[in-house]
């Protein structure tokens, strides 16, 4: 056997399986499928054009213009994919999802809009959320920037402490005890709790963000690494130690990287807890982001902005998902084919 | 004439100085949970001369795997001592090297990255980077050396152990039952393997195992151990050129003798009938 004769031991293999394989992806059938999303961004356009509105609230077009210029993208989509076989399984099997995920704006835009089946200021249709997205777009881009600032400052403090107090704890049994009992009682304590003690410790608001934040990141990531230090197998420590291996060598390159998966679990749980607690905290008294936008424009009844910063903070929060789960995959590596996600 | 090196065990040859080993009646108890001890080992003593290749021979059970974490000094002994060189083992050290059954690789490591293990511990990684290269070659892995653990059959993973626990250059190598996973074939594939290893580092190899054709086939001497508490039956010397045939009558001969003294087989009564 040879390197060269076996693709899967060299570097930067593509595992088979990465799309997921639908009925939609091969045939004739599916060729027609592909025009299916533009389709239903014209019929989106068409009722959204033709049907009279019964809410009370002036048109401003944004909503029909993002129809067209989507419905353009999807045709030129649909179109590409007939030339380029690499994208063709991807779209193919996508556009069943995309299809449905048009209809969700076009059916809010009758309920709300077109036959007025709930009330204003509290229910916009898609049109009037846009408009306000499109007219708040300095301030909404400053609240992005100011809860990214936040939420990255606390996390990483929370993920310091935690790997830090999670070794000691999964290493040392005079840590583990000692510091067991109070992982125990704290931890399951939401992070919010200690609002209103956080404010009058610390000198600013931003300050006690970052504490709440990182408090609320500190339990996850704590229980999970010191888990998987002390889940390390001990014929992996014997190794090294009949190889002259340190207690720093056997902490950090043995111990450590053994308990990477656990430790990805516990960033990932920090992650969510994190989220929770910089929109809380922004509500509760930090006078910059997104929570912060959501509480000001529900306090002014602007809905169409409450809807804005929510479409906005689920990009970003889903984005920032998304980016710990390839910053673990590529960590990760060797693990691939043996535990599937 | 001319001694051909392949056939002959370092040992014989004298270059390699270092190495010995020593057991001096070495007694271990394990204190079970429910508080009541177990006796594993009962005055176990013999030596190892260096580059000899000595295999540790018993049923499952008879502490031979104790003895040998004894000997790498994973633990220490409750009564007795072992030397090296004369000296006390006190602790795991460089210069021990432990092969076990699993072959324990490091799965977030590359073939490579597992075999410079022991050359990162010892901080030596720069200027011996080459040897990584010459033991991937030896113990035939080249093209494999960015594959991870996970891709490896059995076999393969072994050797990527056995070259990990070479790298240091260990005055003794402990084998535990390092072949026992592997198939029939493979095994004695890899047995003829070890053998090239030991003959090319000169290294003093104590090998435990249960498989009485490995331990005539490889060793220069069997010390064969009793069960419970483990003790040393037996020492018995392999008389054999080498490389050996396994279908040799004197093969058959000591393996019926190993078999008796475990008591597996009758001692073989011939009747006359005149």
């Amino acid at each position: 056997m040879t390197a060269s004769r076996n693709p899967a031991y060299s570097k930067g293999s593509i595992i088979p399986g990465d799309l997921p394989r639908t009925r939609f992806s091969e045939g004739l059938l599916p060729a027609i499928l592909t025009l299916l999303p533009m389709a239903a961004l014209l019929l989106a356009l068409a009722l959204h054009t033709s049907l009279p509105a019964r809410q009370a609230s002036p048109v401003s077009g944004y909503y029909a213009l993002l129809l067209k210029v989507f419905a353009a993208l999807a045709l030129a989509a649909a179109a590409l994919q007939l030339f380029l076989p690499s994208w063709r399984r991807g779209f193919r099997s996508m556009a069943p999802l995309a299809t449905v995920t048009i209809l969700i704006p076009a059916a809010l835009d009758l309920i709300t809009l077109k036959f007025a089946l709930l009330p204003l200021p509290y229910f916009p249709g898609p049109d009037l959320i846009l408009k306000s997205l499109w007219f708040d777009r300095g301030l909404l881009a400053e609240c992005v920037l100011h809860s990214m600032f936040l939420l990255l400052s606390g996390y990483f403090v929370g993920i310091f402490t935690g790997l830090v107090t999670g070794i000691l704890i999964g290493w040392y049994t005079a840590c583990r005890y000692w510091m067991m009992p109070v992982l125990k009682t704290l931890g399951p304590v939401p992070a919010t709790v200690w609002i209103p003690l956080s404010l009058v410790l610390f000198p600013t608001t931003w300050l006690s963000g970052v504490f709440l934040i990182a408090l609320a990141v500190w339990f996850p990531v704590t229980v999970m690494t010191s888990t998987g230090i002390s889940n390390v197998r001990i014929a992996h420590l014997e190794v090294a130690r009949t190889m002259g291996a340190s207690r720093r060598y056997l902490v950090f390159h043995v111990a450590l990287p053994s308990a990477l998966p656990d430790i990805f679990i516990g960033l990932f749980m920090g992650l969510c807890a994190a989220f929770l607690t910089l929109v809380v905290a922004e509500m509760m008294g930090v006078k910059a982001g997104l929570g912060w936008y959501v509480n000001w424009a529900q306090n002014w009844t602007e809905y169409s902005k409450v809807f804005a910063a929510i479409i906005i903070i689920t990009f970003f929060f889903s984005g920032i998902m998304t980016l710990l789960f390839k910053i673990r995959d590529k960590v990760l590596f060797w693990m691939k084919g043996v535990i599937k996600w | 004439m001319v001694a051909d090196f392949t056939a002959i065990s370092p040992s014989a040859l004298g270059q390699n100085l270092e190495g010995s080993l020593c057991v001096q009646s070495v007694s271990k108890e394990f204190v079970s949970t429910d508080g009541h001890k177990v006796q594993a080992l009962k005055d176990v003593a013999f030596s190892v001369r260096p580059g000899e290749f000595v295999s540790l021979l018993g049923p499952s059970g008879c502490g031979k795997s104790t003895l040998l974490r004894l000997a790498a000094g994973l633990d220490g002994p409750t009564s007795g001592r072992l030397l090296l060189d004369g000296k006390p083992i006190e602790g795991p050290s460089a210069e021990r090297g432990l092969v076990f059954q699993d072959p324990t690789l490091y799965p977030w490591l590359t073939v490579r990255g597992n075999i410079e293990t022991g050359l990162r511990i010892a901080g030596a990684l720069k200027e011996r980077a080459g040897e990584v290269d010459e033991f991937i070659r030896l113990v035939g892995l080249e093209g494999f050396d960015s594959a991870y653990p996970h891709h490896l059959s059995g076999g393969m993973a072994q050797r990527v152990a056995l070259a990990r626990a070479l790298i240091n250059h260990p005055k003794v190598l402990f084998l535990d039952e390092p072949l026992g996973a592997l198939d029939a074939f493979n095994r004695m594939r890899m047995q003829d393997e070890v053998l090239k290893l030991w003959k090319l580092r000169l290294t003093t190899v104590l090998l435990v195992t249960h498989d009485i054709d490995e331990a005539i086939y490889m060793s220069d001497r069997i010390i064969v151990m009793s069960h419970r508490p483990g003790a040393v039956e037996d020492i018995l010397g392999v008389e054999m050129p080498r490389p050996r045939q396994r279908n040799n009558p004197y093969f058959t001969h000591l393996r019926n003798a190993i078999l008796e003294m475990l008591h597996f087989a009758k001692k073989e009564t011939i009747e006359y009938y005149l």
